[in-house]
């Protein structure tokens, strides 16, 4: 055992202020610490920062390019809305005019109709006038005639009777 | 099997240059071996991260949860460099000792550059040295002096004590973990190797002891940087 605690209590030499080792270690650990940061973690670093940098302009541009679709979109329905009520507006608008139309041809119609029902009457009116006229025409030959046709006869007054009864009887039913 | 160090003393004639060749190797090795490596991991950088460089940025989100956690970020952000070399450094040199341990005759050759006291109270050194650099440049010279005497002028004594207390304990906290490890490890090679069963005794042990350092050595460099971290926030924040 004995040469086992002779390890343990010697091992690497503990003492002793050697201020080269000291001199050497601190040179060392600064020349690392230059080197590294120079050429390892320096780069590194940026690189993060970089990258993080890289991210929050991704998450900017994505938000702006977010609220500018919700605009656009925002707009768009907006559109959506007035172009529609447009549509209904024009529909009403042809509705109305429709109505207006058909009741202006309604009115044009019954008046057509009226305007010929009116002319049809005076025609009527003026044919009967035309008749009667005729007619008149008519009987003054008649009674020309039949004056002529009882000179000739010379008939009696019964006979004449008899005679403008039937002639009348004719004409009667001539008319 | 009593192990030395090879040291050259009175270099250039100097009486007071004495140099460990040992520890100027492992720390040019270890140096090498971060640097080697960092620049490798950090090659080809890509917007859309591959491979090494995820791993790079997570050991960078890492120090930087440690520096956030301490002070505020704004302040803390040039310190970001520093704990990562801090925290790499210290960790590869811990794992080297634990790993490998290399004998030439007697001399302690191949080991962990943690594992020596002068090492590592030389980088403690430096931490605070720098936390009171930092904390006149950030506070001002007035502001660093008030942060002796405050909230009571009785605490002067105190705060004095507290940087040479914060130094030796940073420091030595990081040797003595690791110099513990390595010794113990020593203790299980030279059993392994006195007889038969000592290797078949000392395998076992070996094994999770080596784990355990492992372990360690993360979690020494994981303290070591996250205290360098709360020191500079003592310093540089004005509401400590």
């Amino acid at each position: 055992m004995y040469s086992y605690i002779d390890v343990l209590t010697v091992g690497a030499s503990v003492g002793g202020l050697r201020v080269g080792d000291m001199l050497i270690q601190l040179f060392f650990f600064l020349l690392l610490l230059y080197l590294v940061k120079k050429f390892a973690w320096g780069p590194v670093i940026n690189m993060m920062q970089k990258r993080e940098e890289y991210v929050a302009d991704e998450i900017e541009a994505a938000e702006k390019s977010r609220a500018d679709a919700e605009k656009a979109s925002k707009e768009a329905a907006e559109r959506l809305k007035q172009t529609k009520q447009e549509a209904q507006k024009i529909i009403e608008d042809a509705k109305e005019a429709g109505q207006k139309q058909e009741q202006l041809i309604i009115k044009t119609a019954r008046e057509e109709a009226e305007r010929l029902k009116e002319s049809a009457q005076a025609d009527i009116q003026n044919e009967k006038e035309k008749a009667l006229q005729a007619l008149q025409d008519k009987v003054a030959s008649l009674s020309v005639l039949i004056a002529t046709k009882v000179i000739e006869k010379e008939i009696d007054e019964k006979d004449q009777e008899k005679l403008i009864n039937e002639y009348i009887k004719e004409v009667g039913e001539e008319l | 099997m009593e192990h030395t160090a090879p040291i050259v003393e009175d270099i250039f004639g100097i009486s007071w240059l004495d140099v460990n060749l040992a520890n100027l190797l492992m720390i040019a090795v270890a140096s090498a071996i971060v640097f080697i490596l960092s620049v490798i991991a950090s090659r080809n950088l890509k917007m859309k991260p591959t491979g090494l460089q995820n791993f790079m940025e997570w050991i960078v989100e890492f120090v930087r949860g440690i520096i956030s956690d301490t002070m505020d970020w704004k302040t803390g952000k040039i310190f970001l460099p520093l704990g990562l070399t801090l925290i790499t450094y210290i960790l590869v040199s811990n794992l080297l000792g634990v790993a490998t341990v290399g004998v030439v005759g007697h001399d302690l050759w191949w080991k962990s550059p943690t594992a020596d006291a002068t090492l590592t109270l030389t980088l403690s050194g430096m931490i605070i040295l720098l936390t009171h650099f930092y904390g006149i440049k950030v506070q001002g010279m007035k502001n660093y002096l008030k942060g002796y005497i405050s909230p009571a002028p009785i605490m002067l004594p105190f705060k004095i004590i507290e940087e040479f207390t914060n130094t030796l304990t940073l420091g030595l906290r990081l040797f003595g973990n690791i110099y513990a490890g390595e010794v113990l490890l020593g203790l299980l090679v030279s059993l392994a190797g006195s007889n038969p069963f000592g290797f078949i005794g000392a395998a076992i042990p070996m094994l999770a002891w080596q784990g355990f350092s492992l372990f360690i050595g993360g979690i020494q460099a994981f303290v070591f940087t996250m205290l360098t971290m709360v020191y500079l926030s003592h310093k540089v924040s004005s509401d400590h």
